[in-house]
Protein backbone atom coordinates (compact mmCIF):
# COMPACT_ATOMS: atom_id res chain seq x y z
CA UNK A 1 0.00 0.00 0.00
CA UNK A 2 1.14 3.85 -0.39
CA UNK A 3 1.30 6.56 2.17
CA UNK A 4 2.33 9.82 2.33
CA UNK A 5 5.67 9.89 4.03
CA UNK A 6 7.18 13.91 3.39
CA UNK A 7 4.91 14.90 0.59
CA UNK A 8 6.04 11.24 -1.28
CA UNK A 9 3.77 8.16 -1.94
CA UNK A 10 6.22 5.76 -0.42
CA UNK A 11 5.39 2.24 -0.65
CA UNK A 12 4.84 0.63 2.82
CA UNK A 13 3.32 -2.79 3.67
CA UNK A 14 0.17 -2.68 6.79
CA UNK A 15 2.50 -1.92 9.47
CA UNK A 16 3.70 0.81 8.08
CA UNK A 17 6.92 -0.12 7.32
CA UNK A 18 8.42 0.47 4.16
CA UNK A 19 8.76 -1.84 1.13
CA UNK A 20 11.55 -0.39 -0.89
CA UNK A 21 14.71 0.79 0.97
CA UNK A 22 15.50 3.08 -2.06
CA UNK A 23 12.20 5.48 -0.86
CA UNK A 24 14.26 5.80 1.99
CA UNK A 25 15.75 8.95 2.92
CA UNK A 26 16.53 11.70 5.54
CA UNK A 27 13.88 13.22 5.06
CA UNK A 28 11.30 10.54 5.52
CA UNK A 29 12.80 8.93 8.23
CA UNK A 30 12.47 12.23 10.14
CA UNK A 31 8.79 11.80 9.33
CA UNK A 32 8.31 8.60 10.72
CA UNK A 33 10.37 9.50 13.75
CA UNK A 34 8.06 12.39 14.36
CA UNK A 35 4.94 10.19 14.01
CA UNK A 36 6.82 7.65 16.72
CA UNK A 37 7.35 10.88 18.68
CA UNK A 38 10.94 10.67 18.35
CA UNK A 39 13.11 13.60 17.78
CA UNK A 40 16.47 12.64 16.01
CA UNK A 41 19.48 13.43 17.46
CA UNK A 42 22.90 12.72 16.64
CA UNK A 43 22.96 9.46 18.55
CA UNK A 44 19.69 8.51 16.48
CA UNK A 45 21.94 8.58 13.18
CA UNK A 46 24.30 6.88 14.43
CA UNK A 47 22.08 3.68 15.52
CA UNK A 48 19.79 3.65 12.16
CA UNK A 49 23.34 3.41 10.45
CA UNK A 50 24.33 0.65 12.42
CA UNK A 51 20.68 -1.07 11.73
CA UNK A 52 20.94 -0.40 7.91
CA UNK A 53 24.26 -1.91 7.74
CA UNK A 54 23.23 -4.72 9.63
CA UNK A 55 20.47 -5.18 7.66
CA UNK A 56 22.51 -5.29 4.38
CA UNK A 57 24.84 -7.65 5.29
CA UNK A 58 21.93 -9.97 6.25
CA UNK A 59 22.84 -10.13 9.75
CA UNK A 60 19.72 -10.44 12.07
CA UNK A 61 19.06 -7.80 14.36
CA UNK A 62 17.68 -8.81 17.78
CA UNK A 63 18.40 -7.23 21.24
CA UNK A 64 21.33 -9.12 21.87
CA UNK A 65 22.95 -7.76 18.85
CA UNK A 66 22.39 -3.73 19.76
CA UNK A 67 24.81 -5.29 23.31
CA UNK A 68 27.65 -6.22 21.59
CA UNK A 69 27.39 -3.28 18.39
CA UNK A 70 29.49 -1.28 20.44
CA UNK A 71 27.24 1.85 19.23
CA UNK A 72 24.78 1.55 22.43
CA UNK A 73 24.15 -0.18 24.95
CA UNK A 74 20.52 -1.74 25.60
CA UNK A 75 19.20 0.94 28.38
CA UNK A 76 20.34 3.72 25.69
CA UNK A 77 18.57 2.34 23.08
CA UNK A 78 15.28 1.67 24.91
CA UNK A 79 15.83 5.79 26.09
CA UNK A 80 16.24 6.77 22.36
CA UNK A 81 12.95 4.87 20.91
CA UNK A 82 10.73 4.12 23.61
CA UNK A 83 8.43 1.68 24.07
CA UNK A 84 9.75 -1.40 21.51
CA UNK A 85 13.04 -0.23 20.18
CA UNK A 86 13.76 -2.54 18.11
CA UNK A 87 10.49 -2.35 16.19
CA UNK A 88 10.51 1.39 16.03
CA UNK A 89 13.78 2.03 15.26
CA UNK A 90 13.90 -0.53 12.14
CA UNK A 91 10.50 1.16 11.15
CA UNK A 92 12.29 4.89 11.45
CA UNK A 93 15.50 3.18 9.79
CA UNK A 94 13.61 2.27 6.63
CA UNK A 95 14.09 -1.71 6.96
CA UNK A 96 11.98 -4.81 7.49
CA UNK A 97 10.68 -5.43 11.00
CA UNK A 98 13.07 -8.02 12.57
CA UNK A 99 11.40 -11.27 12.60
CA UNK A 100 12.99 -12.85 15.76
CA UNK A 101 12.98 -15.77 14.31
CA UNK A 102 10.16 -18.27 14.20
CA UNK B 1 39.15 -45.40 3.68
CA UNK B 2 37.31 -42.10 3.60
CA UNK B 3 35.96 -40.91 7.28
CA UNK B 4 32.40 -38.88 7.61
CA UNK B 5 32.50 -37.62 11.38
CA UNK B 6 29.24 -36.82 12.84
CA UNK B 7 29.56 -34.38 16.04
CA UNK B 8 26.62 -35.30 18.55
CA UNK B 9 24.18 -38.02 19.08
CA UNK B 10 21.21 -36.75 19.81
CA UNK B 11 18.04 -36.74 17.68
CA UNK B 12 19.59 -34.80 14.59
CA UNK B 13 23.18 -36.95 14.59
CA UNK B 14 21.90 -40.36 15.58
CA UNK B 15 19.57 -40.08 12.67
CA UNK B 16 22.73 -38.98 10.23
CA UNK B 17 24.17 -41.74 10.83
CA UNK B 18 21.22 -43.99 10.69
CA UNK B 19 20.67 -42.55 7.02
CA UNK B 20 23.92 -42.21 5.78
CA UNK B 21 25.28 -45.79 6.93
CA UNK B 22 22.24 -47.08 4.33
CA UNK B 23 23.73 -44.99 1.69
CA UNK B 24 27.74 -45.19 1.84
CA UNK B 25 29.47 -48.09 0.94
CA UNK B 26 30.74 -49.50 3.40
CA UNK B 27 34.63 -50.57 1.78
CA UNK B 28 35.10 -46.93 1.08
CA UNK B 29 33.54 -44.76 4.44
CA UNK B 30 34.03 -45.06 7.58
CA UNK B 31 31.39 -43.21 9.84
CA UNK B 32 31.90 -42.28 13.07
CA UNK B 33 29.91 -40.12 16.00
CA UNK B 34 31.32 -38.49 19.05
CA UNK B 35 29.25 -37.86 22.09
CA UNK B 36 30.37 -37.38 25.47
CA UNK B 37 27.20 -38.33 26.96
CA UNK B 38 25.66 -41.62 27.67
CA UNK B 39 22.15 -41.06 27.74
CA UNK B 40 19.68 -40.10 24.64
CA UNK B 41 16.54 -37.92 25.87
CA UNK B 42 13.30 -38.08 24.54
CA UNK B 43 13.61 -33.82 24.77
CA UNK B 44 9.58 -32.89 23.82
CA UNK B 45 8.88 -35.39 26.51
CA UNK B 46 10.77 -32.94 29.16
CA UNK B 47 7.18 -30.49 28.56
CA UNK B 48 5.16 -33.29 30.52
CA UNK B 49 8.08 -34.56 33.28
CA UNK B 50 6.59 -31.59 35.37
CA UNK B 51 2.94 -32.40 35.53
CA UNK B 52 3.48 -36.46 36.08
CA UNK B 53 2.41 -37.16 32.34
CA UNK B 54 5.22 -38.58 31.97
CA UNK B 55 7.65 -40.71 33.91
CA UNK B 56 11.50 -40.02 33.90
CA UNK B 57 11.80 -43.24 32.22
CA UNK B 58 10.02 -42.49 29.22
CA UNK B 59 12.16 -39.70 28.19
CA UNK B 60 15.45 -41.82 28.84
CA UNK B 61 17.52 -44.31 27.34
CA UNK B 62 20.90 -45.50 26.19
CA UNK B 63 22.12 -43.60 23.21
CA UNK B 64 23.82 -46.73 22.00
CA UNK B 65 20.95 -48.90 21.10
CA UNK B 66 20.37 -46.05 18.41
CA UNK B 67 23.63 -45.80 16.91
CA UNK B 68 23.49 -48.62 13.91
CA UNK B 69 26.05 -50.93 13.77
CA UNK B 70 29.12 -50.30 11.56
CA UNK B 71 29.64 -46.96 12.33
CA UNK B 72 32.17 -46.12 14.67
CA UNK B 73 30.70 -44.83 18.09
CA UNK B 74 32.66 -43.05 20.56
CA UNK B 75 31.75 -41.18 24.06
CA UNK B 76 34.21 -38.41 24.72
CA UNK B 77 34.36 -35.07 25.05
CA UNK B 78 34.63 -33.31 21.89
CA UNK B 79 37.62 -30.14 22.29
CA UNK B 80 38.02 -28.26 19.24
CA UNK B 81 37.17 -28.70 15.36
CA UNK B 82 40.21 -27.18 13.25
CA UNK B 83 38.30 -26.86 9.78
CA UNK B 84 41.64 -25.95 8.15
CA UNK B 85 43.18 -28.94 8.33
CA UNK B 86 39.78 -31.49 8.49
CA UNK B 87 40.59 -32.12 12.10
CA UNK B 88 38.61 -32.66 15.49
CA UNK B 89 40.56 -32.90 18.47
CA UNK B 90 38.96 -34.55 21.25
CA UNK B 91 39.94 -35.39 25.32
CA UNK B 92 43.14 -36.74 25.89
CA UNK B 93 45.01 -35.38 23.04
CA UNK B 94 43.24 -37.62 20.58
CA UNK B 95 42.23 -36.61 17.28
CA UNK B 96 40.17 -37.79 14.12
CA UNK B 97 40.30 -36.40 10.64
CA UNK B 98 37.62 -36.21 8.29
CA UNK B 99 36.81 -35.72 4.53
CA UNK B 100 33.53 -34.77 5.49
CA UNK B 101 32.13 -33.28 8.82
CA UNK B 102 28.39 -33.23 10.22
CA UNK B 103 27.91 -30.47 12.97
CA UNK B 104 25.19 -32.20 15.17
CA UNK B 105 26.04 -30.34 18.59
CA UNK B 106 22.27 -28.90 19.41
CA UNK B 107 21.59 -26.17 21.65
CA UNK B 108 21.87 -25.44 25.01
CA UNK B 109 20.44 -23.69 27.80
CA UNK B 110 22.42 -20.46 29.52
CA UNK B 111 20.92 -19.34 32.23
CA UNK B 112 23.60 -17.63 33.35
CA UNK B 113 23.36 -14.86 30.36
CA UNK B 114 20.26 -13.04 32.68
CA UNK B 115 21.67 -11.71 36.18
CA UNK B 116 20.05 -12.94 38.98
CA UNK B 117 18.89 -16.25 36.94
CA UNK B 118 21.69 -18.80 37.66
CA UNK B 119 21.95 -17.82 41.05
CA UNK B 120 20.84 -19.31 44.61
CA UNK B 121 16.99 -19.60 43.88
CA UNK B 122 18.00 -22.09 40.64
CA UNK B 123 16.00 -24.85 40.68
CA UNK B 124 14.17 -23.64 44.31
CA UNK B 125 11.93 -20.74 43.02
CA UNK B 126 13.16 -20.22 39.22
CA UNK B 127 13.08 -23.35 36.98
CA UNK B 128 14.15 -24.35 33.58
CA UNK B 129 12.28 -27.18 31.94
CA UNK B 130 14.38 -27.82 28.53
CA UNK B 131 16.76 -29.94 30.56
CA UNK B 132 16.13 -32.96 31.79
CA UNK B 133 17.56 -31.82 35.67
CA UNK B 134 15.10 -28.53 35.26
CA UNK B 135 11.99 -30.94 34.16
CA UNK B 136 12.32 -32.97 37.16
CA UNK B 137 13.09 -30.78 39.85
CA UNK B 138 10.14 -28.46 38.79
CA UNK B 139 7.89 -31.66 38.85
CA UNK B 140 8.81 -31.98 42.32
CA UNK B 141 8.66 -28.64 43.42
CA UNK B 142 5.00 -28.56 41.56
CA UNK B 143 3.74 -31.97 43.83
CA UNK B 144 4.04 -29.76 46.81
CA UNK B 145 3.46 -26.25 45.44
CA UNK B 146 0.45 -24.96 46.84
CA UNK B 147 -0.51 -21.90 44.72
CA UNK B 148 0.42 -18.55 43.96
CA UNK B 149 2.16 -16.41 41.29
CA UNK B 150 3.30 -18.81 38.20
CA UNK B 151 5.56 -16.52 35.81
CA UNK B 152 6.06 -18.73 32.05
CA UNK B 153 8.54 -16.88 30.59
CA UNK B 154 10.74 -16.50 27.61
CA UNK B 155 14.15 -14.98 27.89
CA UNK B 156 15.09 -14.12 24.22
CA UNK B 157 14.85 -15.39 20.80
CA UNK B 158 15.43 -18.16 19.16
CA UNK B 159 14.41 -20.63 21.35
CA UNK B 160 13.87 -25.03 20.56
CA UNK B 161 10.61 -24.91 20.30
CA UNK B 162 8.81 -21.51 20.59
CA UNK B 163 5.44 -23.50 21.18
CA UNK B 164 6.80 -25.31 24.41
CA UNK B 165 6.43 -22.34 27.07
CA UNK B 166 2.85 -22.18 25.81
CA UNK B 167 1.99 -25.49 25.94
CA UNK B 168 3.52 -25.19 29.50
CA UNK B 169 1.17 -22.78 30.17
CA UNK B 170 -1.99 -24.95 28.81
CA UNK B 171 -0.64 -27.63 31.19
CA UNK B 172 -0.06 -26.14 34.08
CA UNK B 173 -3.74 -24.45 33.74
CA UNK B 174 -5.11 -28.18 33.04
CA UNK B 175 -3.06 -29.62 36.38
CA UNK B 176 -4.15 -27.10 38.68
CA UNK B 177 -7.66 -27.79 37.64
CA UNK B 178 -6.95 -30.82 38.19
CA UNK B 179 -5.47 -30.64 41.61
CA UNK B 180 -8.28 -28.15 42.24
CA UNK B 181 -6.59 -25.51 42.89
CA UNK B 182 -6.70 -23.36 39.89
CA UNK B 183 -8.31 -20.45 41.99
CA UNK B 184 -5.23 -20.36 43.85
CA UNK B 185 -2.97 -19.59 41.22
CA UNK B 186 -2.46 -16.73 38.55
CA UNK B 187 -0.42 -17.95 35.57
CA UNK B 188 1.10 -15.17 33.91
CA UNK B 189 2.99 -15.46 30.43
CA UNK B 190 5.46 -13.12 29.81
CA UNK B 191 7.34 -13.28 26.02
CA UNK B 192 9.96 -10.79 23.99
CA UNK B 193 7.87 -11.41 20.93
CA UNK B 194 5.22 -8.94 20.25
CA UNK B 195 2.52 -11.79 20.65
CA UNK B 196 2.17 -15.33 21.91
CA UNK B 197 3.96 -16.52 19.02
CA UNK B 198 5.91 -15.62 15.84
CA UNK B 199 3.56 -16.18 13.26
CA UNK B 200 0.45 -13.66 13.09
CA UNK B 201 -1.84 -16.56 12.29
CA UNK B 202 -1.42 -19.39 14.95
CA UNK B 203 -1.09 -16.32 17.65
CA UNK B 204 -4.18 -15.02 16.77
CA UNK B 205 -5.66 -18.61 17.63
CA UNK B 206 -3.14 -18.95 20.48
CA UNK B 207 -4.40 -16.06 22.13
CA UNK B 208 -7.75 -16.88 21.66
CA UNK B 209 -7.23 -20.17 23.88
CA UNK B 210 -4.71 -17.92 26.41
CA UNK B 211 -7.69 -15.77 26.87
CA UNK B 212 -10.03 -18.56 27.28
CA UNK B 213 -8.09 -19.99 29.99
CA UNK B 214 -7.47 -17.04 32.21
CA UNK B 215 -3.88 -16.86 31.52
CA UNK B 216 -2.25 -13.68 31.53
CA UNK B 217 0.02 -12.30 28.39
CA UNK B 218 2.58 -9.72 28.78
CA UNK B 219 4.35 -9.37 25.66
CA UNK B 220 7.69 -7.23 24.19
CA UNK B 221 8.98 -7.92 27.75
CA UNK B 222 12.82 -7.80 27.10
CA UNK B 223 14.42 -9.24 30.33
CA UNK B 224 17.22 -7.56 31.60
CA UNK B 225 17.42 -9.47 35.20
CA UNK B 226 15.67 -11.51 37.40
CA UNK B 227 15.57 -9.96 41.27
CA UNK B 228 15.90 -13.29 42.92
CA UNK B 229 15.28 -11.15 46.65
CA UNK B 230 12.18 -9.55 45.92
CA UNK B 231 10.60 -12.14 43.00
CA UNK B 232 10.61 -10.39 40.18
CA UNK B 233 11.68 -9.92 36.48
CA UNK B 234 12.56 -6.66 35.65
CA UNK B 235 12.84 -6.09 31.55
CA UNK B 236 14.47 -2.75 30.10
CA UNK B 237 11.94 -0.63 30.02
CA UNK B 238 11.70 -1.26 33.98
CA UNK B 239 8.49 -3.35 33.39
CA UNK B 240 8.65 -5.41 36.42
CA UNK B 241 6.57 -8.77 36.90
CA UNK B 242 6.01 -10.30 40.25
CA UNK B 243 6.31 -14.40 40.47
CA UNK B 244 6.09 -16.78 43.05
CA UNK B 245 7.22 -19.46 40.90
CA UNK B 246 9.24 -18.91 37.56
CA UNK B 247 9.55 -21.13 34.86
CA UNK B 248 11.58 -19.44 32.68
CA UNK B 249 13.06 -20.61 28.71
CA UNK B 250 16.69 -19.27 29.41
CA UNK B 251 18.67 -18.07 26.65
CA UNK B 252 19.40 -21.06 23.89
CA UNK B 253 23.09 -21.00 22.65
CA UNK B 254 24.99 -23.35 20.67
CA UNK B 255 27.50 -25.68 22.04
CA UNK B 256 30.54 -24.02 23.63
CA UNK B 257 32.56 -25.92 21.06
CA UNK B 258 31.21 -24.05 18.32
CA UNK B 259 33.04 -20.50 20.13
CA UNK B 260 36.16 -22.33 21.05
CA UNK B 261 36.67 -23.59 17.49
CA UNK B 262 35.47 -19.47 16.44
CA UNK B 263 32.58 -21.18 13.92
CA UNK B 264 30.19 -19.58 15.50
CA UNK B 265 27.46 -16.57 15.75
CA UNK B 266 26.81 -14.12 18.67
CA UNK B 267 24.72 -17.21 20.16
CA UNK B 268 26.91 -20.24 19.20
CA UNK B 269 25.38 -21.30 15.72
CA UNK B 270 26.92 -22.20 12.86
CA UNK B 271 26.31 -20.15 9.93
CA UNK B 272 25.06 -22.76 7.59
CA UNK B 273 22.86 -22.37 4.16
CA UNK B 274 19.40 -22.45 4.89
CA UNK B 275 18.70 -24.40 1.63
CA UNK B 276 21.26 -27.00 1.30
CA UNK B 277 22.64 -27.27 4.76
CA UNK B 278 26.54 -26.87 3.86
CA UNK B 279 28.17 -24.65 6.47
CA UNK B 280 28.60 -20.71 4.71
CA UNK B 281 32.15 -21.32 5.57
CA UNK B 282 33.48 -24.87 4.74
CA UNK B 283 32.37 -27.02 1.50
CA UNK B 284 33.11 -30.07 3.37
CA UNK B 285 31.41 -29.38 7.01
CA UNK B 286 27.50 -29.52 6.82
CA UNK B 287 25.00 -28.49 9.90
CA UNK B 288 21.76 -29.90 11.01
CA UNK B 289 19.03 -29.30 13.79
CA UNK B 290 19.19 -26.89 16.05
CA UNK B 291 22.97 -25.99 15.91
CA UNK B 292 22.50 -24.20 12.95
CA UNK B 293 21.46 -20.85 12.53
CA UNK B 294 18.58 -21.06 10.12
CA UNK B 295 15.75 -19.43 10.29
CA UNK B 296 13.22 -22.22 10.84
CA UNK B 297 12.46 -23.64 14.36
CA UNK B 298 15.00 -25.11 16.11
CA UNK B 299 12.31 -28.27 16.66
CA UNK B 300 13.37 -31.90 16.42
CA UNK B 301 11.00 -32.15 13.56
CA UNK B 302 12.80 -29.85 11.71
CA UNK B 303 15.79 -32.04 12.10
CA UNK B 304 13.71 -34.76 10.82
CA UNK B 305 12.82 -32.95 7.52
CA UNK B 306 16.35 -32.09 7.21
CA UNK B 307 18.11 -35.00 7.83
CA UNK B 308 16.24 -36.63 4.64
CA UNK B 309 18.08 -33.32 2.55
CA UNK B 310 21.00 -33.18 4.06
CA UNK B 311 21.37 -36.93 2.91
CA UNK B 312 20.85 -36.86 -0.72
CA UNK B 313 23.53 -33.73 -0.67
CA UNK B 314 26.27 -35.31 1.02
CA UNK B 315 25.40 -38.22 -1.34
CA UNK B 316 25.72 -34.89 -4.27
CA UNK B 317 28.75 -33.62 -3.00
CA UNK B 318 30.65 -36.62 -2.79
CA UNK B 319 29.79 -37.21 -6.47
CA UNK B 320 31.20 -33.66 -6.95
CA UNK B 321 27.29 -32.59 -8.34
CA UNK B 322 25.91 -29.40 -6.99
CA UNK B 323 24.17 -29.48 -3.96
CA UNK B 324 19.94 -29.36 -3.71
CA UNK B 325 18.70 -26.34 -2.44
CA UNK B 326 15.83 -28.00 -1.46
CA UNK B 327 14.98 -27.65 2.83
CA UNK B 328 11.86 -25.29 2.53
CA UNK B 329 12.01 -24.61 6.89
CA UNK B 330 9.16 -26.97 6.96
CA UNK B 331 8.22 -27.20 10.30
CA UNK B 332 5.16 -29.42 12.09
CA UNK B 333 4.55 -28.94 15.39
CA UNK B 334 1.65 -30.65 18.04
CA UNK B 335 0.65 -27.88 20.11
CA UNK B 336 -0.78 -29.03 23.71
CA UNK B 337 -3.34 -27.23 25.20
CA UNK B 338 -4.66 -28.72 28.11
CA UNK B 339 -7.46 -31.16 28.80
CA UNK B 340 -6.65 -33.77 26.33
CA UNK B 341 -7.06 -31.97 23.71
CA UNK B 342 -3.89 -30.16 21.15
CA UNK B 343 -3.68 -28.21 18.23
CA UNK B 344 -1.36 -29.36 15.44
CA UNK B 345 0.55 -26.73 13.01
CA UNK B 346 2.60 -27.38 9.90
CA UNK B 347 4.30 -24.39 8.42
CA UNK B 348 8.14 -23.15 6.36
CA UNK B 349 10.15 -19.91 5.58
CA UNK B 350 7.42 -18.86 3.40
CA UNK B 351 4.20 -20.05 4.51
CA UNK B 352 2.48 -19.49 8.46
CA UNK B 353 0.29 -21.77 9.80
CA UNK B 354 -2.96 -22.41 8.85
CA UNK B 355 -6.07 -24.12 8.97
CA UNK B 356 -6.35 -27.18 7.38
CA UNK B 357 -6.24 -31.54 7.12
CA UNK B 358 -2.92 -33.21 7.80
CA UNK B 359 -1.46 -35.45 6.32
CA UNK B 360 -4.37 -36.21 3.79
CA UNK B 361 -5.85 -33.07 2.56
CA UNK B 362 -9.67 -32.61 2.94
CA UNK B 363 -9.45 -35.87 4.97
CA UNK B 364 -7.29 -35.36 8.21
CA UNK B 365 -7.43 -36.58 10.02
CA UNK B 366 -5.10 -34.05 12.05
CA UNK B 367 -6.82 -30.75 12.16
CA UNK B 368 -4.22 -28.07 11.69
CA UNK B 369 -4.92 -25.24 13.77
CA UNK B 370 -7.70 -26.18 15.45
CA UNK B 371 -7.63 -27.84 18.95
CA UNK B 372 -8.58 -31.85 19.00
CA UNK B 373 -8.89 -34.75 21.01
CA UNK B 374 -7.35 -36.36 17.80
CA UNK B 375 -4.11 -33.88 17.84
CA UNK B 376 -3.72 -35.05 21.37
CA UNK B 377 -3.70 -38.50 20.56
CA UNK B 378 -1.38 -37.42 17.71
CA UNK B 379 1.71 -35.98 20.09
CA UNK B 380 1.24 -39.07 22.82
CA UNK B 381 1.68 -41.39 19.89
CA UNK B 382 4.71 -39.43 18.68
CA UNK B 383 7.36 -40.34 21.42
CA UNK B 384 6.38 -44.03 20.42
CA UNK B 385 7.36 -42.80 16.65
CA UNK B 386 10.45 -41.30 18.05
CA UNK B 387 12.06 -43.66 19.78
CA UNK B 388 11.00 -46.75 17.11
CA UNK B 389 11.22 -44.58 13.91
CA UNK B 390 12.55 -41.01 13.77
CA UNK B 391 15.53 -41.15 15.31
CA UNK B 392 16.21 -44.48 13.39
CA UNK B 393 16.03 -42.69 9.78
CA UNK B 394 12.73 -44.51 8.88
CA UNK B 395 11.02 -42.32 7.28
CA UNK B 396 7.25 -41.35 8.60
CA UNK B 397 4.32 -42.73 5.99
CA UNK B 398 2.49 -39.58 4.41
CA UNK B 399 4.63 -36.83 5.89
CA UNK B 400 7.45 -35.39 3.24
CA UNK B 401 10.16 -33.56 3.89
CA UNK B 402 9.14 -30.28 2.26
CA UNK B 403 5.86 -28.88 3.18
CA UNK B 404 2.67 -29.99 0.72
CA UNK B 405 0.74 -26.74 0.16
CA UNK B 406 -2.57 -29.42 -0.43
CA UNK B 407 -5.73 -29.18 1.67
CA UNK B 408 -4.53 -26.13 3.70
CA UNK B 409 -5.92 -23.02 3.48
CA UNK B 410 -3.70 -20.42 2.44
CA UNK B 411 -4.62 -16.95 1.53
CA UNK B 412 -4.24 -15.35 -1.51
CA UNK B 413 -0.62 -14.48 -1.86
CA UNK B 414 -0.31 -10.39 -1.92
Amino acid sequence: MKKLIANREIDVNEEGYLVDFKQWDREVCECIAGECNVVMTEKHWEVVEYLQDKHHKEEPLSIRGIKKSGVINIKEFYALFPGGPLKKSTLIAGIPKPKSCI
Amino acid sequence: MKNLVILGAGTAGTMMANHMIKKLPKKEWQITVVDQYKTHYYQPGFLFLPFDIYTTSQVKKNGKKFIPKGVNYIQKKIELIIPEANKVELENGEALNYDILIIATGTKIAPEEIEGMFGPEWHKSIFDFYTYEGAKALRNKLREWEGGKLVVHITEMPIKCPVAPLEFAFLADSYFKNKGIRDKVDITYVTPLGGAFTKPKATKALHHLLEEKGIKEVTDFNIERVDYENNKIIDYADTEVDYDLLVTVPTNMGDALIERSGMGDDLNFVPTHKATLQTKNYENIFAIGDATNLPASKAGSVAHFEAEILEDNILRYINGEPLKEEFDGHANCFIETGGGKALLIDFNYNHEPVEGTFPFPGIGPLNLLKESRMNHMGKMAFRWIYWNMLIKGISIPFVSATMSEKGKHFEEVK
